[in-house]
């Protein structure tokens, strides 16, 4: 069999991987349109940041394509595809035939077409953040427009570079897909404390020498405009192609187009009415892709989404139905926005269907986990929120501590028999040792003993 | 001042083989103190297993004489009768039809012999032992990043004077608690999805869902990466393959991370900052992280994260495995192991066969190849292709196998099962044949402690009447079948230092003599004036050319998940006061007293969820089995996990005996239950 994947993102080139794994010997060929190796994309705000290095953030190394037998073909993009004779066709004029044919084609960033638009740079691409940071590097003032997720980690990037930045947003709020209007405030205080200046309810109207001219006529300054607009499925080959095309290229639960053996995953698949912008839909769909292909029986049925937010010094995460409102669910909120705090339950028949947490804290991992998994959750709310409140203080002030109390876990020794050793005449640590080998496993009930041991002296008046 | 008549020995159970002296009591009984020559607890530690050891000489439950078929017969007879049915077996079904299993608690002495007999007496090339369920997944690791195994490759003094030390998967509050004293002074980072009395020592305590130890520890190395954290000198300068490893590491970037394992992102960051910010650090794995169907990979994440931050191989730093049964280390290296003989040899390398065939007086061709790894040999018991005899020593696969249900049914299905025990274990009472044989302060022998250090056991007390040493079983065996064994340790140990001779471990310039002179010897020691190897790895690696190997490793979820009919996870581990399977420590009062009966561990969420509350006896079932615990409600274990002992019958009932590919240890860590409150 002969399978082409259109596309060397991180849909395309984790198809690759699961492919191969699946099938050491299937003829495969992998087009990308970007000249370079697979990168995770997720990691490019750590790029402009300037935490991570380019060749960090690699997904493949140059030797695997040889290592594991696979054709990849880097800066071609396929512009056509013949379903009459089975070929994928290049922009050089190449006609690869497929048996099986995989587009993940990706998105496109969403330039706005305003005047002076191509003074400014889109963040989408590795070549995309190469362009920004070495204009960054001589850059006075940036602006970023754009307050989602992406146009969020490139103005704190910037801002960690020590340029002062104004983001630029449409909606009342940033994030807003993701955040209620408490929380996008909140995480916008966070963003100006650390030197990202925020503008709400702004439109830009055009990218100028000197800066960006809002609707209205106020010039926000700027010798560097970086565009984080969002994206747009890249469905053109497969339009022309005459498969069915929706906001993205339209799948079934196994991936599959309406040409049987056409499949489409990653940024350009709109599956059951939904195009994911996340990678982690596009790994799934990778892996349940490659097992049908393979013969396999794995289907696709949706993913949960997850967003969270990196930029550093500012804890993110934002899942599945944020929005909804007390008359449609059990909402549980938490606000300190002096600490730059807010968290945010929601859930429905007892389970969590959405979740803000801002600010950090050691429960994301387990509520991520509760959202993914749909399990019930307990009865006490508040618990999932701070864990451990409820919790009774453990005694270990030998006055209060029951005499059942084991003190010495490695002897399995009570403080009842502290107390009856003390009482038989050992008065320190040593003769209670002595006598009930306390204190001689690991040690560390070593200060607990000596309390009780001195405890016992002071309520009996004895002289140590 | 000690008397003439006390001897200094070590303790019967664990790998720390903390140092006692003996001394008979009048009455009976034998007083124990700790011996303060013995780096492992030279403060004068021990734990109560420790204390209360005198009393399995004692406890009344003894084997005193052979049984055939349940009937106590003379020693001759019971011999005669295995002999003849070991050598009709073997001329009716060939020389694989009849299998050993050994264990790590064994004498170097019996290991090497067992693997002996094997090869040479019975010619089966189906030998292995119950040290596969332990560490083997940290020995294939170790193994292929340094090409050497040596469980700490330093002194378990050097943790004391660490800045931090990282406990993956490691408890030794409960499994070997005098440990916990060399750790006093470091920050401790302790990897548990339950916050475990070490966990509770911790500074910082990371608990991921079960099964994901290796995306954690992906995660933290993604961040060392993307912090700049690396040792870029040392890694230059020491190991080789890292930037494979940097580039399969794209994909493991932190919220990933946070997702699969529920551990936050800003807790693995301040765990790799710690770890980094100091000279000196320690990474140790333990059976948390290596008893997965994925151990050997995941402890190989936890070496490239050592690696990458430069420690194995400096004095002060490095990567250990804290290796659990009392010769784990030294079981491993004599030949008891399916892949292996004496001096940690491969058995399919010609010129360890040819080395070791000259100390055995054999052909090398006459030396049997590669067998089945310990559950792979369990499972194959009785069937078409598999063994259909059993010798068994100093092991209890029915209380210690994955799937032990399955296990006693395949050992029903032998035609002939032998075991040498020292009371009548779960899996003795099954057998057609039981010898009573020596323990511990009955006999003499050397054990490899978890730093490697080479250790004399001394002989306190006389064994009771009619009992004989596992030494003389297979030297009582061998000779019913044409060959001559040593049956005195000393002896036998004079033959492992000559096999092992040019070996990795290396005993040959050991003697009982050095050992009880130098407070253990650690191996390699070539030589008679060689003073021994505390820290191998200091100017190199055991690789062939110098250099540690990164190895690039995958995250993969457990073998089994959690479902709609087996919704939460079961973990298994340790208590402090029982020993393994139980067999010795079930038998002691003080010890049934501190830790009575098998249990369950749920938090109070899930509790509530299920409806159970403290106290309520609980079923717990998985795809393999079910078992009843007593249910104890605790806010230290996740909401979606019990945790169970697996030291009574029950809890290996449930484990998934999935293997590692590469080590073949069993997911005995995780597996999917369901947990209902017994009506």
């Amino acid at each position: 069999m002969r399978l082409v994947v259109v596309g060397n993102g991180m849909a395309g080139s984790r198809l690759v991987s699961e492919m191969r794994a699946r099938d050491p010997h299937m003829k495969i060929t992998v087009f990308g349109a970007e000249s370079c190796r697979p990168y995770n994309r997720v990691l490019l705000s750590n790029v402009l940041a300037g935490s991570s290095r380019p060749e960090q953030v690699r997904l493949v190394d140059s030797s695997w394509y040889d290592a594991h037998d696979v054709e990849a073909v880097f800066g071609s993009t396929v512009t056509r595809i013949d379903r009459e004779t089975g070929h994928a066709v290049t922009d050089d004029g190449r006609r690869e035939p497929y048996d099986v044919l995989v587009l993940a084609t990706g998105s496109d960033a969403i330039v706005p077409p305003i005047p002076g638009v191509e003074r400014a740079i889109p963040f989408r691409t590795l070549a995309d953040c190469e362009r920004i940071m070495a204009a960054a590097g001589h850059a006075r003032r940036a602006v970023v427009v754009g307050g989602g997720l992406l146009g969020i980690e490139a103005a704190r990037g910037l801002a960690g570079r020590g340029l002062p930045v104004t983001l630029l947003h449409l909606a009342g709020h940033l994030m807003e897909r993701q955040l209620d209007v408490e929380a996008g405030e909140v995480l916008g205080e966070t963003l100006a404390g650390l030197g990202v200046e925020i503008r709400t309810g702004v439109s830009a109207e055009a990218v100028r020498e000197d800066g960006v001219r809002l609707a209205g006529g106020e010039l926000v300054a700027a010798d560097l405009v970086v565009l984080a607009c969002g994206v747009r499925p890249v469905t053109g080959p497969a339009a022309e192609a005459g498969l069915r095309v929706r906001r993205g290229v339209v799948v079934d639960d196994e991936l599959r187009t309406d040409d049987p053996s056409i499949f489409a995953i990653g940024e350009c698949a709109e599956h059951d009415g939904t195009v994911y912008g996340l990678v982690a839909p596009a790994w799934e769909q990778a892996a349940v892709a490659a097992d049908v292909i393979a013969g396999g029986k794995a289907r696709y049925r949706g993913s949960r989404l997850v967003t969270r937010l990196k930029a550093r010094s500012v804890e993110l995460a934002a899942m599945g139905e944020t929005q909804l409102g007390e008359e449609h669910a059990e909402v549980v909120r938490f606000s300190h926005r002096a600490r730059g705090t807010y968290r945010k339950l929601v859930i429905r028949d007892g389970r969590l269907v959405g979740a803000i947490l801002l600010g950090e804290s050691d429960v994301v991992g387990t509520l991520t986990q509760l959202f993914d998994r749909g399990g019930p959750l307990p009865g006490d709310r508040a618990g999932l929120l701070f864990p451990g409140a409820a919790a009774r203080p453990v005694a270990d002030n030998p006055t209060l501590m029951p005499d059942a109390a084991k003190v010495c876990q490695c002897n399995n020794v009570t403080k009842g028999e502290i107390r009856a050793c003390w009482e038989a005449g050992a008065r320190d640590v040593a003769g209670v040792a002595a006598a009930t080998r306390a204190t001689t496993g690991c040690g560390t009930c070593r200060d607990a003993v000596e309390g009780i041991v001195g405890w016992l002296c002071e309520q009996e008046g004895v002289s140590v | 001042m000690p008397g003439s008549d006390m001897t200094r020995t070590h303790c019967p159970y664990c790998a720390l083989q903390c140092g006692m002296e003996i001394r008979p009591e009048t009455g009976g009984g034998l007083a124990i103190t700790p011996r303060t020559d013995i780096p492992a607890n030279a403060s004068g530690a021990l734990c109560q297993k420790g204390w209360t050891a005198g009393e399995l000489l004692t406890n009344g439950e003894r084997l005193t004489a052979p049984l055939l078929y349940g009937e106590p017969v003379e020693w001759e007879t019971a011999l005669d009768y295995v002999a003849s049915r070991l050598s009709a077996i073997r001329a009716e079904h060939g020389p694989d039809a009849v299998a050993v299993f050994g264990g790590g608690g064994l004498t170097n002495e019996k290991a090497y012999s067992l693997g002996k007999f094997a090869r040479v007496a019975l010619g089966t090339s189906q030998i292995d032992y119950n040290g596969r369920f332990c560490m083997s997944s940290a020995a294939a690791a170790s193994n292929r990043a340094f090409g050497m195994d040596r469980g700490m490759p330093f002194p378990i003094t050097d943790l004391a004077e660490a800045d931090v030390v990282l406990l993956a998967g490691v408890n030794v509050a409960e499994t070997m608690p005098p440990f916990l004293r060399h750790l006093s002074g470091p920050r401790l980072i302790v990897i548990d999805p339950r916050r475990t009395r070490t966990a509770k020592e911790a500074w910082l305590h990371l608990q991921p869902t079960p099964g994901t130890d290796l995306a954690l520890a992906l995660g933290m190395l993604h961040l060392v990466i993307a912090d700049d954290l690396v040792d870029e000198t040392y890694v230059a300068a020491r190991t080789a393959g890292y930037e494979e490893v940097r580039t399969s590491l794209a994909g493991w970037w932190p919220e990933r991370v946070e997702r699969i394992t529920g551990v936050p992102v800003h807790q693995m960051r301040q765990a790799v900052r710690a770890l980094a910010a100091t000279g000196n650090a320690y990474v140790l794995t333990g059976r948390g992280a290596e008893q997965h169907a994925k151990g050997t990979d995941t402890v190989s994440a936890f070496i490239n994260l050592a690696l990458a931050l430069g420690l194995p191989g400096r004095h002060g730093s490095g990567y250990g495995c804290v290796t659990g049964q009392g010769n784990g280390q030294g079981g491993r290296e004599h030949g008891q192991k399916a892949d292996q003989l004496p001096g940690y040899r491969r058995i399919d390398d010609p010129a360890a066969r040819e080395h070791v065939a000259a100390v055995w007086g054999v052909r090398p061709e006459d030396l049997p190849g590669p067998g089945r790894s310990a559950y792979e040999l369990l499972d194959a018991l009785g069937t078409t292709d598999g063994p259909r005899a059993l010798l068994l020593f100093g092991s209890n696969p029915v209380i210690s196998a994955p799937a032990a249900e399955h296990v006693a049914e395949r050992i029903g299905a032998l035609d002939l099962l032998v075991a040498c025990d020292v009371v009548m274990s779960e899996t003795a009472v099954l057998a057609d044949v039981v010898f009573p044989v020596t323990q511990w302060a009955e006999e003499s022998g050397t054990m490899t402690n978890l730093e490697g250090r080479v250790l004399l056991r001394r002989r306190a007390v006389d064994p009771p009447a009619g009992v004989r040493s596992d030494l003389d079983v297979i030297a009582g065996l061998a000779a019913r079948l044409g060959h001559r064994f040593d049956d005195e340790p000393a002896a036998v140990f004079d033959e492992l230092r000559r096999a092992s001779a040019g070996g990795l471990a290396d005993y040959s310039g050991i003697t009982y003599e050095r050992i009880a002179g130098e407070s253990g010897v650690f191996w390699p020691c070539p030589s008679a004036g060689h003073p021994g190897t505390p820290r191998p790895f200091l100017d190199s690696f055991a690789t062939p050319d110098g250099r540690a190997r990164f190895v690039p490793v995958q995250h993969r979820p457990p073998a089994e998940e959690t479902d709609e009919d087996y919704p939460v996870y079961l973990s298994t581990g340790r208590v402090l006061a029982q020993y393994q399977s139980g067999a010795q420590t079930r038998r002691i009062a003080p010890l049934v007293q501190a830790a009575p009966e098998p249990f369950a561990e749920l938090h109070p969420d899930l509790a509530e969820q299920l409806g159970i509350a403290p106290g309520d006896v609980v079923r717990v079932s998985s795809r393999r089995g079910e078992t009843k615990a007593v249910a104890r409600i605790s806010e230290d274990i996740r909401s979606d996990t019990v945790f169970m002992p697996f030291h009574w019958e029950g809890a290996n009932r449930l484990t998934n005996p999935a293997l590692d590919l590469v080590s073949r240890m069993p997911e005995f860590k995780v597996c999917a239950v369901r947990v209902e409150r017994d009506s």
